[in-house]
């Protein structure tokens, strides 16, 4: 697929990174050579292989529903780059505009 | 003037009731102290990684046969991808292209007493979320300086049961609501608890004139809190959007928040900016595959469930909408008053004892009429006693407060204190004689007409005969003698 394809910037948008426009065509390029480089699978017939989710081939590896220890509540606010009283504390929320 | 029918689909969150969190080992408890019951997996630390709760599986497979939907052999996890504080992984584990319930309907009834049936879409099994406090002046988002998080419901088990666009008023979304809430209890999945937040609801609403089959655009309204607020927020809504298309506007996409105390709904973001979720397989966990033997196994031990039980009263026993209803809010009422009908034989006199004097004197003592004195066996006898005019209405009511107190069976207390009631001629003879000699005013003004009176000599009766007498020999015998 070629680059062009690709809207970095929206890309860009929903992981929250801000990109020069210099970064914009950098990024661009590159992420057009890897999805060129992936391209090559479609030269191989898969119409009999079934979609896949998962490499690994295991199944159902589940726990029995039982509790055991959580984290200590001062350890786990020491590591928050901000905390307030019992609570994370984070920037204002601006995604609703109320 | 154009008739307009409503369209209504609902989005159910339900929290599953399980001892752990969906994926780690943290209790699954609400409330607690802030952020005491996380741990490396639901903090989303670098190097963690989920593992599904097996029991949370069972619940969905559990809810997803009580609605008659079809449990694919095949089934994984994905990664819904957006950012919000109160999301440490900054993606959201659910479920997308193959969840572990799809189809289905779900059975609910109105207040008339009328079946009705809406489909269910899909059921999927997520995480939900921490919760947040909007730090700041007002308490919303808008206008707070900073949010502080709480992350013990992080990773607690959700359960999503989306419906399909088909209930057409407020009344039948309650409706459904109802029968999706009680279906959860009978199956001992969920608390169910909106005000505790282990049942959040958004609805879609939309309007389209009455003859139509298409969709007409569609409002999300969100916060509800109550089954309250769902009703009101939908006539609301379905209102607004009447009168927008009755002046010639156009009803815009958008979700829209409830206002409890202003009454209405307001637009909360434009749906312009469209979420992304860029959902993808979750590669740190591994595929379900459903065994049969355990779907099976499900199955055949799923309890009656609430709209089975509603038919069964309704349709065997005849009881009302209303009665029916009752007895499937509180489930281990209904197998109370089922056990009662076995005793008795006699449906409709059961009901109205166990809803009756019964529910008075367990609402008096705040104790549930199952936990009481009262044993179902011994109702059956006094049922019994009543159909067979054994005893009166008045030395029922007696019985059961002495039931209630504790005096054991109803039967025995009849035999040992000679409470059944006479139908013998011979024996309420005297009574009735003894009554029309104390009473000659009104025996002359029965016979000049006022026909009234006969009431009150028959009550003279039953008061003479302590409550004995048959009051319909009573009252035959007295019309003779007075004719």
């Amino acid at each position: 697929m070629p680059s062009q394809e690709i809207d970095i910037r929206y890309v860009a948008k929903l992981a929250r990174i801000a990109l020069t426009d210099e970064e914009v065509e950098v990024f661009g390029r590159q992420l057009g050579d890897l999805l060129g480089h992936v391209e090559a699978l479609s030269e191989l017939d898969t119409a009999s292989i079934a979609a896949t989710a998962q490499v690994v081939e295991s199944r159902n590896v589940e726990r029995e529903d039982v509790v055991s220890g959580c984290l200590e509540r001062e350890r786990v606010l020491e590591m928050a780059p901000q905390a307030q009283g019992v609570y994370f504390r984070v920037p204002r929320i601006i995604a609703e505009e109320t | 003037m154009t008739q307009w029918e409503s369209v209504i689909g609902i989005e159910c969150h339900v929290e599953l009731k399980t001892n752990s969190k969906m994926f780690c080992a943290c209790p699954n408890e609400f409330g607690g102290e802030p952020n005491t019951k996380v741990c490396p997996v639901c903090l989303a630390l670098p190097g963690a990684l989920p593992v599904a709760n097996k029991i949370a599986i069972e619940h969905m497979i559990r809810a997803g046969l009580a609605f008659g939907a079809e449990i694919p052999e095949f089934s994984k996890f994905d990664r819904k991808n957006y950012f919000y504080p109160d999301m440490p992984k900054d993606y959201q584990i659910s479920q997308y292209a193959m969840p572990l319930t799809q189809g289905g309907a779900v059975r609910y009834w109105l207040a008339d007493g009328s079946m009705k049936e809406c489909r269910l879409t899909r059921i999927h099994l997520e995480e939900d979320t921490g919760k947040s406090l909007h730090a700041g002046t007002t308490g919303r988002i808008a206008g707070s300086s900073h949010s502080l998080i709480d992350f013990n419901r992080a990773g607690v088990p959700l359960m999503e049961c989306v419906s399909e666009p088909e209930l057409h008023s407020a009344d039948e979304a309650i409706g459904y609501l109802e029968a999706l809430k009680r279906t959860f209890v009978q199956l001992g999945i969920s608390d169910v608890k909106m005000e505790e937040g282990s049942l959040r609801c958004d609805a879609n609403v939309s309007i389209r004139p009455a003859a139509s089959t298409e969709l007409g655009t569609k409002a999300e309204i969100k916060n509800m809190n109550s089954f309250r607020s769902v009703h009101r927020a939908i006539e609301s809504e379905i209102a607004r959007q009447i009168e927008i298309v009755q002046s010639g506007g156009r009803v815009v996409q958008e979700t829209r928040g409830w206002d409890e105390g202003a009454g209405r709904t307001h637009t909360m973001r434009s749906k312009e900016q469209t979420h992304d979720y860029r959902y993808f397989p979750d590669p740190d966990l591994v595929p379900v595959e459903v065994d049969r033997e355990l779907v099976e196994s499900i199955r055949t031990a799923l309890p009656e469930l609430p709209h089975e039980r509603f038919a069964r009263y309704r349709g065997h026993l005849k009881l009302t909408p209303a009665q029916a209803t009752q007895l499937i809010e509180d489930a281990a009422l209904g197998d109370y008053f089922d056990a009662c009908v076995s005793a008795s034989g006699h449906a409709q006199q059961s009901a109205n004892f166990v809803l009756g004097d019964l529910a008075r004197l367990a609402n008096e003592n705040r104790m549930a009429l199952y936990d009481s004195p009262v044993r179902p066996e011994h109702v059956g006898e006094l049922v019994r006693m009543v159909e067979s005019k054994t005893i009166n209405s008045k030395i029922a009511k007696d019985l059961i407060a002495r039931m209630w107190a504790g005096d054991g069976s109803p039967a025995a207390i009849v035999e040992r204190e000679g409470l059944a009631q006479s139908s013998d001629v011979g024996t309420i003879d005297p009574f009735i004689d003894e009554v029309l000699r104390a009473n000659e005013k009104s025996v002359m003004d029965f016979r000049a007409g006022k026909t009234n009176v006969l009431g009150f000599l028959v009550g003279q009766v039953m008061k003479a005969s302590a409550g004995k007498a048959n009051p319909r020999i009573v009252q035959e015998r007295m019309r003779e003698k007075l004719g």
